[in-house]
C-alpha cells in the first residue's frame, strides 16, 4: 500500500517536472496540460486533471485514495524549443511504455539542466544575420545591412545580459532597445548607412517577442484565457518597453 | 533578382529565428522554410497590391498550415515551425513609425499608424485561428487518424 502510495507521487512528479520544463522553455498552455495528463495516463492513472497558468501549475490525480494534489511555481521563463520537443519526444516514449517512472524522471532532471545546444555567440550572430535580412526584407537597401546587423547584434546581446543582472521585468527589452537605436543613430551620424528608419527597425526585429504573440493566440483559442490574456499583457509590455527605449532615443534626435 | 534575394533572406532570418529560440539543429532548415513560404506568401500578394491585411492573413495562414504538416511529419511541437515563420509578419516598422510619430507629437499619424499595426497583429492572428480550423478539419482526417500526442 505505501510503495503504491509512493509510485502515485512519484508518477505526479514526472508529470510536473516535464509540464514546468515544456512551460519554462516556451510551450503553449494545451500542449503543457496535454503532456502532463497522457504521461499521467501512460503510467496507468486515468483521471488527472491539470491547471496550468504562466507562472504556475496545479496538477491532481485521481485514484482509490483520496485526490492527490501538487502544485509548482513558475518563475523564469525562457524560450529553448530544444527542451518542448525533447520533452514531447520523452512523453511519446513514456506513451509507448519504453520508460519507467525513474527513467523518466532522471531524464527530465538531466534535460532540465542542460545548457543550450547553440552558444551564446551563435545566437548574437544569429540576431546579427535577422537584422541584416530585415532591412532588404523591408525594401532598405544593401548599405544599411551592415550597421543594422551590428546594432542588432548589440541589441540582442544586452538583452540576453542585463536580464541575467536585473530581474526586472522588461528593463533589458528597454535598455536593448535604447542601445540599438542608439548605435543606430551614431551610425547614421557618421554616414554608415543612410536610412536610419530601417537600420533601427531591423536592429530591433530580434527583439520582438514572436513567441509569446504566437502563443497568446493559441492559447486563447484553445481556451485558455488566463494564459492566453497574460502571455498577451506580457507581449504588449515588452512591445512597450521597445517603443519606450526607442522613443527616449528620438527625443534626443 | 528582387526575388530571389527576398527568398533567400527570408529563409535565413527564419532559420536565425531558429537559432535564437535554440530550435533542434537538424529541424533549422525546416524552420526557414516555413518562414520563406509565408514571406514569399506575403510579398507576392503586396506587389500585386493586395492590402497588407489580407495578404498578412494567407501569409500566416500559409504558414502555420505547413507548421501543422511538418509538425505531424516530424513528430514535434508545431510552435518549432510557425514561431519562426509568423516574425517577418510581425509590423515591426509600423509599430516603430507610430511610435516616432508619438514621440513628435504627431498624434493623429500616430494613431493611424498604431491602429494599422494593431490590425496587422490581428490578421497575423485571424490567419493562425484559420489555419487551426482547417487543420481540424481537413488535414487531421486525412493524414493518419492515429492519436498520438498533440500536435
Amino acid at each position: 500500500m505505501d510503495a503504491n502510495l509512493e509510485e502515485k507521487y512519484d508518477i505526479m512528479d514526472v508529470s510536473l517536472l516535464a509540464g514546468k520544463i515544456m512551460l519554462e522553455n516556451g510551450a503553449e498552455t494545451y500542449r503543457v496540460e496535454d503532456t502532463m495528463m497522457r504521461i499521467a495516463q501512460a503510467f496507468g492513472i486515468p483521471e488527472s486533471h491539470s491547471f496550468v497558468t504562466p507562472t504556475g501549475i496545479m496538477f491532481s490525480i485521481e485514484t482509490d485514495e483520496p485526490t492527490k494534489t501538487k502544485l509548482t511555481r513558475i518563475s523564469r521563463r525562457t524560450t529553448d524549443l530544444y527542451k518542448v520537443s525533447a520533452v514531447n519526444s520523452i512523453s511519446r516514449r513514456i506513451s509507448a511504455g519504453e520508460l519507467t517512472t525513474i527513467q523518466a524522471y532522471r531524464e527530465l532532471k538531466e534535460l532540465q539542466t542542460a545548457p543550450m545546444f547553440f552558444s551564446f555567440m551563435m545566437q548574437i550572430f544569429a540576431a546579427a544575420s535577422a537584422s541584416g535580412c530585415f532591412v532588404i526584407l523591408l525594401k532598405g537597401s544593401w548599405d544599411n545591412v551592415l550597421p543594422a546587423m551590428i546594432a542588432g547584434g548589440l541589441a540582442y546581446f544586452i538583452v540576453l545580459k542585463v536580464s541575467d543582472v536585473v530581474p526586472t521585468m522588461f528593463f533589458s527589452e528597454f535598455m536593448a532597445a535604447l542601445a540599438g537605436g542608439t548605435l543606430s543613430y551614431l551610425f547614421y551620424r557618421i554616414g554608415f548607412g543612410g536610412d536610419l528608419d530601417r537600420i533601427i527597425v531591423g536592429a530591433l526585429i530580434p527583439l520582438v517577442p514572436g513567441l509569446l504573440i504566437t502563443n497568446a493566440v493559441r492559447d486563447l483559442m484553445a481556451g485558455h484565457f488566463i494564459s492566453g490574456l497574460a502571455k498577451g499583457a506580457e507581449a504588449l509590455l515588452t512591445a512597450l518597453a521597445i517603443g519606450s527605449g526607442i522613443a527616449v532615443v528620438m527625443t534626443f534626435i | 533578382m528582387t526575388i530571389l534575394s527576398n527568398m533567400l533572406l527570408s529563409f535565413l532570418a527564419a532559420a536565425s529565428f531558429g537559432v535564437m529560440f535554440n530550435v533542434p539543429k537538424k529541424l533549422l532548415v525546416k524552420c526557414g522554410t516555413v518562414g520563406m513560404a509565408g514571406w514569399m506568401v506575403f510579398f507576392f500578394l503586396s506587389e500585386h497590391a493586395v492590402d497588407p491585411l489580407p495578404s498578412t492573413v494567407a501569409a500566416a495562414f500559409t504558414v502555420a498550415v505547413i507548421g501543422h504538416v511538418y509538425a505531424r511529419v516530424y513528430k514535434t511541437p508545431v510552435i518549432i515551425f510557425t514561431v519562426a515563420g509568423i516574425i517577418p509578419l510581425v509590423p515591426g516598422g509600423t509599430a516603430y513609425r507610430a511610435m516616432r510619430a508619438f514621440v513628435q507629437n504627431d498624434y493623429e499619424n500616430a494613431l493611424s499608424l498604431a491602429a494599422k499595426a494593431f490590425m496587422i497583429s490581428g490578421s497575423i492572428a485571424l490567419g493562425l485561428v484559420l489555419s487551426d480550423v482547417f487543420y481540424q478539419l481537413i488535414l487531421r482526417k486525412k493524414m493518419r487518424p492515429e492519436n498520438d500526442a498533440a500536435v
